[in-house]
């Protein structure tokens, strides 16, 4: 057929409807993505694997499928055809899946996620895993074992992190849909450099089972999409409790597309939006002050009332991050010890000389940093002092949210103080390096959702807007979203990549 | 706060990682500075709070004594560094003397 957009180009509810009406085929559209990947990703650095013949063949099978379900009159499930592109740090069965790590670099599961699970059951297929940070510790995803991932907005930047892979995917159309991982800002941070969506679940919205751990107290899988409905969509499929997963919450799943609201002339009448006056910090760059001054007045001519709140203990959020995070990742990380599965250097020596040796060359400088830095905090006589001192701001950091969250529905931000920054730039100073993720540390401590979206451009570089809600609130945070997003044109807008195709 | 070299090797040590000389320096001291910026945190008097260490109400999560079956060993051996012969156990170096 005759069709407008290139058929990698789009979201996943419209490539899944396109299906589902036989308006085209799932071998179309896994073609069409690989053929995309194919002519980019030399460049792009977007996917450590590439699944091609899995995803035809999968795809074939979803054709045939459609096919038997049309003939029974039964319908197909939401996301039938639509392959997906899933980062590095969510298991896949029988598909490398390296978290970025040497250590982990020639690792097969033996389960799938999860969340690969669901999206399976809703019929999607895999086409590929994204570069990620190691471990997921990073945000600018230098910190792979397996080479950068350059930004499609300009190939000199970082893509952000540590999800950069699957947000570069989006931004180039190098995939229909993805997962990343968010522990303190690794979904949104990147999705604010690309210009895509990014969704941080609840804490406890989502299974982790199968998701390679970093610091499990902070964890959540997120969609990574071109637009905001096809966030809701995903978080619909992957969302819910799991018996596997302690940690997922027994609360009944919304309607999350359903409550995206009306497309044309929505409205926000009656929404109460915060913005904290905190996150007006010196660092904030001026053109992302004037993109998120613009996207509140935008909200208030959707009907939405404005008030600037407090969450006085912001500035303790990265102190308190970098504490605990790197504290529990000492704690998961000791699993890497040479026996099980995984890398195993044969130094010479005892058992205890291979583990070393295994986790000295395995890791990468900034996982050794983070497992040192919180075997520290834990250790013997800085317990106290660090850990728990942490954990104690923790509490204060929360309390600051449900203050706020008693006087407003949402709150709104900037993403990142910045646009993307230069290959190289932050590299040498670590402490730099996390000052990229100053406002989206808060929101994974304090347990509750947030999502980034489009919202204008600093120099032809993407700046995105940060929306929270409170915990188990989805509903009102993507609605706000999907308003913001109908009635602007941000999303739209695509890199020139002409000249980085090959 | 600042991390001695000695300390540096000694929480290497702990976490059983082999590093260089040069990756000990290196580490004391971007510990050092990342740990000076946590000293914010000592101008909270956190006396009166509470800790958090996980947000959801969760607690003793108990699923029924039921029996399953648990992963083939086939596939819990598939990603060993290495086994025995048989493929029936994990191999590692001698962990006690004879």
């Amino acid at each position: 057929m005759a069709f407008e957009t290139r058929l990698e180009q789009l979201t996943a509810h419209h490539a899944a409807e396109l299906v589902r009406r036989g308006e085209i085929s799932s071998v179309e559209l896994t073609r069409a993505t690989l053929e995309r990947i194919a002519a980019l990703d030399d460049t792009i650095h977007a996917y450590l694997t590439v699944t091609a013949e899995r995803a035809l063949a999968q795809a074939r099978d979803a054709d045939a499928r459609r096919a038997h379900l049309r003939r029974v009159g039964e319908t197909p499930p939401p996301l039938l055809g639509v392959p997906m592109t899933i980062k590095d740090v969510i298991s896949t069965q029988g598909v490398t899946t390296t978290a970025g790590s040497r250590i982990l670099e020639n690792f097969a599961p033996v389960y799938d996620a999860a969340v690969i699970e669901k999206l399976h059951a809703a019929g999607a297929h895999l086409i590929g895993k994204t570069n990620p940070d190691e471990f997921a510790m990073g945000s600018s995803t230098e910190n792979s074992a397996f080479g950068v991932t350059r930004n499609p907005w300009d190939l000199e930047r970082v893509p952000g992190g540590s999800s950069g892979g699957s947000a570069a995917a989006m931004a180039a159309d190098e995939g229909i849909f993805a997962l990343g991982t968010d522990t303190g800002g690794s979904v949104r941070q990147p999705a604010s450099f690309t210009n895509t969506v990014g969704l941080r679940p609840s804490y406890g919205r989502v299974s982790r089972w199968g998701v390679i751990a970093f610091a499990s107290s902070l964890d959540q899988v997120g969609p990574m999409t071109k637009d905001v409905r096809d966030a809701a969509l995903i978080l619909q499929c992957i969302a819910g409790s799991d018996a596997r997963d302690s940690t997922t919450v027994d609360s009944p799943v919304p309607n999350y597309v359903e409550a995206l609201g009306q497309a044309t002339e929505p409205s926000l009448q009656g929404l109460r939006v915060g913005v904290p006056r905190e996150y007006f910090i010196a660092g904030l760059a001026p053109q992302v002050e004037t993109a998120l001054r613009a996207a509140l007045t935008h909200l208030e001519t959707l009907g939405a009332e404005i008030h600037t709140v407090q969450l006085p203990h912001t500035q303790y959020a990265l102190p308190t991050y970098y504490l605990l995070a790197p504290a529990e990742a000492s704690a998961n990380l000791a699993r890497y010890d040479s026996v099980k599965y995984g890398l195993r250097v044969d130094a010479p020596g005892d058992v205890w000389d291979v583990m070393r040796a295994t986790r000295g060359r395995g890791f990468g400088a900034e996982v050794k940093r983070r497992i040192m830095l919180g075997a520290y905090a834990l250790s013997a006589g800085y317990y106290d002092a660090y850990y728990l001192k942490a954990q104690k701001v923790r509490t204060l950091i929360k309390q600051d949210f449900d203050n706020a969250f008693a006087q407003v529905d949402v709150l709104v931000s900037a993403t990142t103080p910045t646009p993307a920054f230069r290959i190289g730039e932050k590299t040498d100073d670590p402490l730099q390096m996390y000052l990229a993720d100053i406002f989206t540390l808060a929101q994974p401590l304090a347990g509750i959702p947030a999502l980034c979206l489009p919202c204008g451009f600093s120099d032809g570089l993407p700046i995105g807007l940060q929306i929270m809600a409170r915990a188990f609130d989805e509903t009102t945070m993507l609605r706000v979203a999907y308003a913001y997003e109908q009635t602007t044109d941000w999303h739209t807008r695509k890199p020139d990549l002409s000249r980085a195709a090959i | 706060m600042s991390l001695t070299r000695e300390q540096a090797a000694h929480i290497a040590e702990l976490a059983k990682l082999e590093l260089s000389d040069a990756e000990i320096e290196r580490l004391a001291r971007q510990l050092s500075d990342i740990l000076a910026y946590a000293e914010m945190l000592n101008q909270l008097d956190t006396t009166a709070i509470a800790p958090t260490a996980s947000v959801i109400p969760n607690q003793n999560i108990m699923r029924a004594d039921t029996l399953a079956p648990s992963l083939p060993r086939a596939s819990v051996l598939q990603n060993a560094p290495d086994t025995d012969a048989n493929r029936e156990f994990l191999r590692v170096r001698a962990i006690l003397d004879e």
